[in-house]
């Protein structure tokens, strides 16, 4: 328990540290919005009024302080580019990414292990062999290369999918589920094959222990072997694994949603990020940000309860 | 017993020496200039004269792609660079002397870690805008924290060796062991590091050129702004696409086996921390 109000000190510390680093940052970039927003009509006195009214006047530190109590209470600010706030801006492409992020997990859970343990079962096979070289490939095709032949063999040849028809959910919710498969399958293959590839080289490690030998020798059989010993001991290096790849997935979703046009936020962050609109790019962000610390907390605090010898060591 | 030859390695530097001459031999010479645009080639399918056919504007994509593979093996290359350099002389000092230092940094490291590294690129650069120095600067900080960890995990392996201690008795100043005695001890992993290095650095050029957030399409040709370029003609014209992205996978797969040779085992980043307790 104390260990975890520990971790949760950290956590809240962290998140305090990375919050002044992404308000900060964003300060020293030269220049100011207001010339920009008000395009052609920029006067001096409209310039000063407008730089009043977004709080520009005040100094740095007060600022931050006034941005996190608005990011804490759910104000995110004005987006400068949209004119419109950055809280309705988001409302609906958060939910887009995190489906798309979710079904790529799952099926990176669902293609991995029940690969990753054939492979294992039946290592330094023939068809083990080609496997794993099929694998090693399939691992250095870049997300977005195979987001962009999917698009061509699945879309544009073989329609069974219509490339840029992105439906949303609140219209047919089939038909938006359908199109997030291939986008969704892009970024999880690449992962899919790490993971069996971790998976694969973790079990046969845990195969040549000694425990392994006394439970065959007490007449187990091979899968069962497998299933009670080994996976369960093989799979503590893999949950790490799967917790680093959560959160590499939603960096990855930001590519995909560019190759499949899915307004999700990360074509936000990618318009906001070329059009130099600072609200909208500090709240992804932030949002990123506590998505990743939260992970990694929630990974560091998970060990324990996995593995007992982390535990007690 | 005999030894199997070690695959991994062989197929990586003949497909990385593959790549690597077809951008030496571009850097002098390209069957067509990779820019000069032409009307009446417009889209061409690979044939006889344009091998990998013409884009678009009937530039020869050949050219372009013995162009841009040249230009993101440089960007990758400056990167590493910077990442290795930086990377070893912190990993290597905070591993050899320890102390609150080596913790600080390495909690730092830690959290720098955690983040995709394309996503603190494009924080980075929506600060300082986009164009080839910008990203050479960028991706050799951000490698910065991979290489040190690596580099710090060897010499706190290596610092309580006996050949170290030998040396301390002699009277071996502590600088000349870290770079003299230790390092050449460690460089298989450095080389392997170096390999993985490349690896990420060819991914996360040709990510943010194909997003639009690399190199400019005025600076000069790379694979992934030509992987973006082409995805409007990929019904007409499907080549453009297939070749840049082939030749960006064709790099990482070359980069990936070397180190995959070379033996490198990927630190798994959260598991890192418990290690460190492990050894303290």
């Amino acid at each position: 328990m104390r260990y975890i109000l520990k971790k949760a000190g950290v956590f809240i510390l962290t998140l305090l540290v990375i919050s002044a680093f992404v308000f900060f940052a964003f300060q020293i970039i030269p220049g100011d919005p207001t010339a920009r927003m008000l395009g052609t009509q920029a006067t001096q006195e409209k310039v000063e009024a407008l730089r009043e009214e977004l709080g520009l006047t005040d100094p740095a530190i007060l600022r931050y302080f006034h941005w996190l109590k608005g990011f804490v209470t759910g104000d995110y600010g004005i987006s400068y580019s949209y004119n419109m706030p950055v809280k309705e801006l988001l409302a609906g492409k958060l939910g887009i990414t995190a489906a798309l992020s979710l079904l790529s997990f799952s099926m990176i859970l669902l293609i991995s292990f029940p690969i990753g343990v054939l492979l294992a079962r039946f290592a330094h096979s023939i068809p083990d062999r080609i496997f794993m070289i099929f694998n090693q490939i399939i691992m250095s095709i870049p997300p977005f290369f195979i987001g962009i032949l999917f698009t061509y063999f699945f879309g544009l040849v073989l329609k069974f999918f219509t490339p840029g028809g992105f439906v949303d959910r609140t219209i047919d919710p089939a038909a938006f589920w359908g199109y997030l498969v291939f986008p969704a399958l892009a970024i999880a293959l690449p992962k899919s094959a790490m993971v069996i590839k971790l998976l694969r080289s973790s079990m046969l490690r845990e195969m040549n222990e000694d425990y392994v030998r006394t439970a065959f020798s007490r007449g187990n059989s091979r899968w069962r072997v497998i299933r009670i010993h080994v996976l369960r001991n093989a799979i503590i290096p893999v949950v790490t694994f799967l917790a680093v790849t959560l959160v590499d997935i939603i960096a990855g979703s930001i590519i995909i949603e560019q190759v499949f046009s899915i307004p999700g936020i990360g074509r936000l962050l990618l318009s906001s990020i070329i059009g130099r609109d600072i609200p909208v790019v500090q709240t992804i962000i932030m949002i990123i940000a506590i998505i990743v610390i939260t992970v990694n907390y929630l990974a560091d605090v998970s060990y324990k309860y996995i593995d007992p010898r982390i535990r007690f060591r | 017993m005999r030894k199997t030859p070690n695959y991994s390695l062989i197929f990586g530097c003949a497909l990385t020496a593959l790549m690597v001459s077809v951008i030496v031999i571009g850097y002098f010479w390209t069957p067509f200039d990779p820019d000069t645009m032409s009307t009446s080639s417009k889209s061409m399918p690979p044939n006889s004269v344009h091998l990998l056919g013409t884009d678009n504007f009937g530039r020869d994509i050949l050219s372009r792609i013995m162009e841009g593979a040249g230009t993101t093996l440089l960007i990758a290359f400056l990167a590493v660079s910077i990442g290795a350099l930086v990377g070893t002389l912190i990993g290597g000092l905070t591993g050899y002397f320890g102390g609150h230092a080596d913790e600080i940094i390495m909690r730092i490291n830690d959290a720098v870690t955690a983040f995709p590294s394309i996503l603190l690129a494009l924080v980075v650069i929506t600060i300082t805008g986009n164009g080839k120095t910008n990203i050479i600067i960028v991706l050799g900080i951000l490698f910065i924290p991979s290489f040190a960890r690596v580099i710090r995990g060897e010499f706190v392996k290596q610092r309580n060796m006996d050949y170290v201690k030998n040396a301390k008795l002699m009277g071996v100043s502590n600088m000349r062991i870290i770079f003299v005695h230790i390092l050449p001890n460690i460089a298989t992993v450095l080389l392997s590091s170096i390999a993985i290095g490349f690896n990420n650095a060819v991914l996360a050029e040709a990510s943010m050129s194909y997003l639009g957030v690399g190199v400019k399409p005025t600076e000069s040709a790379s694979l992934g702004r030509m992987l973006l370029d082409s995805q409007a003609y990929l019904f007409s014209a499907p080549w453009q696409a297939l070749s840049a992205g082939f030749s960006i996978s064709i790099l990482i797969l070359g980069f990936a086996l070397i180190s995959e040779g070379l033996g490198y085992r990927p630190t798994w980043r959260p598991a890192a921390k418990r290690r460190r307790k492990a050894d303290a």
